[in-house]
């Protein structure tokens, strides 16, 4: 396990009388793809701010590299920001851009030419070395922002919004492409976004924030199958929440008292008293539950509605809960069918708070 | 009816254009005036009186004088308004709406005022009046302007810039010499030109802070004070021919470039 490339302690931060980040500690691993998401208004591009050195913290310190960097400023930190607009210079030829930062740090010329073409031929735009940026695409421009922020070698690089401008195809494609080269050149990336499919194909470590904490973090796949905050199990797409209550742990297994009867779950990590479980529409299943499988009981289809990719289930249960249900298209279900409902336990999450 | 109408904004806008043109278009016709007073019939067209403007060192010289006086005022109050709409972009609150309200106000002076003060002032320090007392009142004058158009252009977008380029490790004087003024060059350009032209019309405080040395909206005045002369038509149309190559060359400066970019 090696030495953490960030580590925030305590942070905080207000804008007059509003708190906007309270009392954050997060480490980074060298070599790790970070992946802020919250709403706006949740404190992640402050977080980025501070990390990049273009706010000062109220309260906390930040480590960089092993390095107190809390007051220092940006040009000082091994930080580089991709902004959210790319602030590429309009005047500079995209070579020049690429450059630009090895200029200011005394690289001679001949020498920063060729690392602002290597680093160029990394993200695919070598033959856009003498173009100015208003000449390339919106997808071409983001890759200039990313070469010339990663031609400097950070031990940190951070990204504010960096596919927000971009079209939802592109995105998609440059989401993969940013992720591929984060692999290549094996920095620590810090990626600010709203968009929670871009935060999940990228995420090595996902963050989940809200109102200016960290509600959630870890695996992306753990954070949503088994969310472990409400914000969570309903900020990233949309899930099933069960009222629900733990009567006994007993070694790894959790007895959980629900309104569809009594199951078993292997949650070493519970505790007696109230929780909610969660299920996604995708990981809930028709038929009675056999061994191993958690029963969510009977119900009556309310609705069933085909979406293209999918078929959109509503089940009210005899215990008087909706439950949503995505399905195969071609499962044959229709309004007003009686049927019985079950989930893989690995798919069914305990939320206690 | 329509018809009728048509003519009468037709002509309306004759009678308009007319006002606002016709002195201009009288005063460079009778610069071309062959006999000795600028007054109908046209004996023109000659170039008479243009020749013995430029043979007369009196007016090259005063028209050189303007023109250091401008390039020298205007390079000081371009300069001087930059530094102050860069400085006032990062101001937030009411401090800095102070500052800035202070700065652009003597837009509302009169350059009778000014002039009036400057006169007081420079008395009172021991500043002789010459050209650099002239190019002093002139950068007072241009300097809110030069600020107001600066200022203006200096959106988030550039503060975003700044952010990147000092995030790359650029100091402060080179975000400023080598991302914030090239970017913001069409908008520099046109204030210079903008302060350039408002200096080589600028009678009032060249009249009353000059003695022997004096700029050329100075020596018109002092010609046409011994009645009208086609000489005087032939500076005026001089002088307008140069200000209007100006404006031109503003246009070019901050919409070609526009034009550029999209």
């Amino acid at each position: 396990m090696s030495a953490p490339v960030v580590s925030i302690r305590n942070l905080s931060h207000a804008f007059g009388q509003l708190t906007v980040l309270h009392e954050l500690s997060l480490d980074i691993k060298p070599g790790e793809y970070v992946v802020l998401l919250g709403p706006s208004g949740s404190g992640k591009t402050t977080l980025l701010s501070i990390l990049g050195g273009f706010l000062e913290p109220s309260a906390g310190r930040v480590l960089i590299d092993g390095r107190d960097c809390t007051r220092m400023p940006p040009a000082k930190r091994p930080t580089t920001t991709v902004f959210q607009d790319y602030a590429l210079f309009p005047h500079m030829s995209v070579g020049a851009n690429v450059a630009f930062g090895l200029r200011m740090n005394g690289i001679a010329k001949a020498e920063r030419v060729d690392l602002a073409r290597g680093t160029l031929a990394l993200v695919g735009l070598e033959q856009a070395f003498d173009k100015k940026p208003h000449q390339l695409s919106g997808g071409q421009r983001q890759r200039v922002a990313l070469a010339r922020a990663l031609v400097m070698k950070p031990k940190l690089l951070l990204l504010d919004e960096p596919l927000g401008a971009l079209d939802l195809g592109l995105r998609r494609q440059m989401q993969d492409e940013l992720k591929a080269i984060q692999k290549r050149v094996g920095t620590a990336f810090v990626h600010v976004t709203h968009d929670q499919e871009e935060a999940m194909a990228l995420a090595d470590l996902l963050l989940v924030m809200q109102d200016g904490r960290i509600v959630d973090q870890g695996d992306p796949e753990r954070v949503y199958t088994q969310p472990s905050s409400r914000f969570s199990a309903t900020f990233m797409g949309e899930n099933t929440l069960v009222d629900a209550e733990v009567v006994e742990v007993a070694g790894s297994t959790a007895t959980v008292r629900t309104a569809f009867g009594t199951l078993k779950l292997d949650r070493p990590q519970a505790r007696p008293g109230k929780a909610v479980l969660t299920v996604r529409p995708e990981n809930m299943r028709l038929g009675t539950a056999h061994s191993g499988k958690v029963s969510f009981g009977d119900g009556t289809v309310a609705e069933s509605v085909f979406q293209g990719s999918y078929r959109k289930a509503v089940v009210r249960t005899d215990s008087r809960q909706e439950i949503v249900l995505k399905l195969a298209v071609d499962q044959p279900i229709s309004k007003g069918e009686r049927v019985a409902l079950h989930a893989d336990p690995r798919h069914v999450g305990l939320l206690q708070e | 009816m329509k018809r009728l109408l048509d003519l009468a904004a037709g002509l309306y806008a004759l009678v308009a254009y007319g006002f606002i043109y016709l002195p201009i278009a009288v005063l460079v016709l009778f610069s071309f005036q062959a006999s000795r007073f600028p007054l109908p019939p046209f004996t023109g067209p000659s170039l008479r009186w243009y020749g013995e403007v430029l043979g007369d060192s009196k007016f090259t010289g005063a028209m050189l004088n303007s023109v250091v006086v401008g390039f020298v005022s205007s390079a000081a109050a371009v300069l001087l308004g930059f530094l102050a709409a860069y400085g006032c972009a990062r101001m937030k609150g009411r401090f800095g709406s102070a500052v800035r309200a202070l700065l652009i106000a003597p837009l509302s002076v009169s350059y009778l005022i000014i002039g009036m003060g400057l006169v007081v002032l420079f008395n009172w320090t021991g500043i002789p009046k010459s050209l650099l007392a002239v190019g002093i009142g002139h950068v007072v004058i241009n300097l809110p302007l030069c600020f107001a158009i600066l200022y203006s252009q200096m959106s988030d977008n550039i503060i975003r810039l700044e952010q990147a380029a000092r995030d790359l490790g650029a100091r402060e004087w080179q975000v400023l010499a080598l991302v914030v003024a090239p970017v913001l060059w069409p908008a520099l350009l046109a204030s210079f030109v903008l302060s350039l032209t408002l200096s080589w019309d600028e009678f009032l405080i060249a009249f009353l802070l000059t003695r022997f040395e004096t700029t050329l909206p100075v020596e018109i005045w002092t010609l046409l004070r011994s009645g009208l002369n086609p000489k005087a038509n032939a500076i005026g149309s001089l002088v307008f021919g140069i200000s209007i190559l100006m404006v031109v060359l503003a246009e070019l400066a901050i919409f070609g470039k526009g034009r550029k970019k999209s």
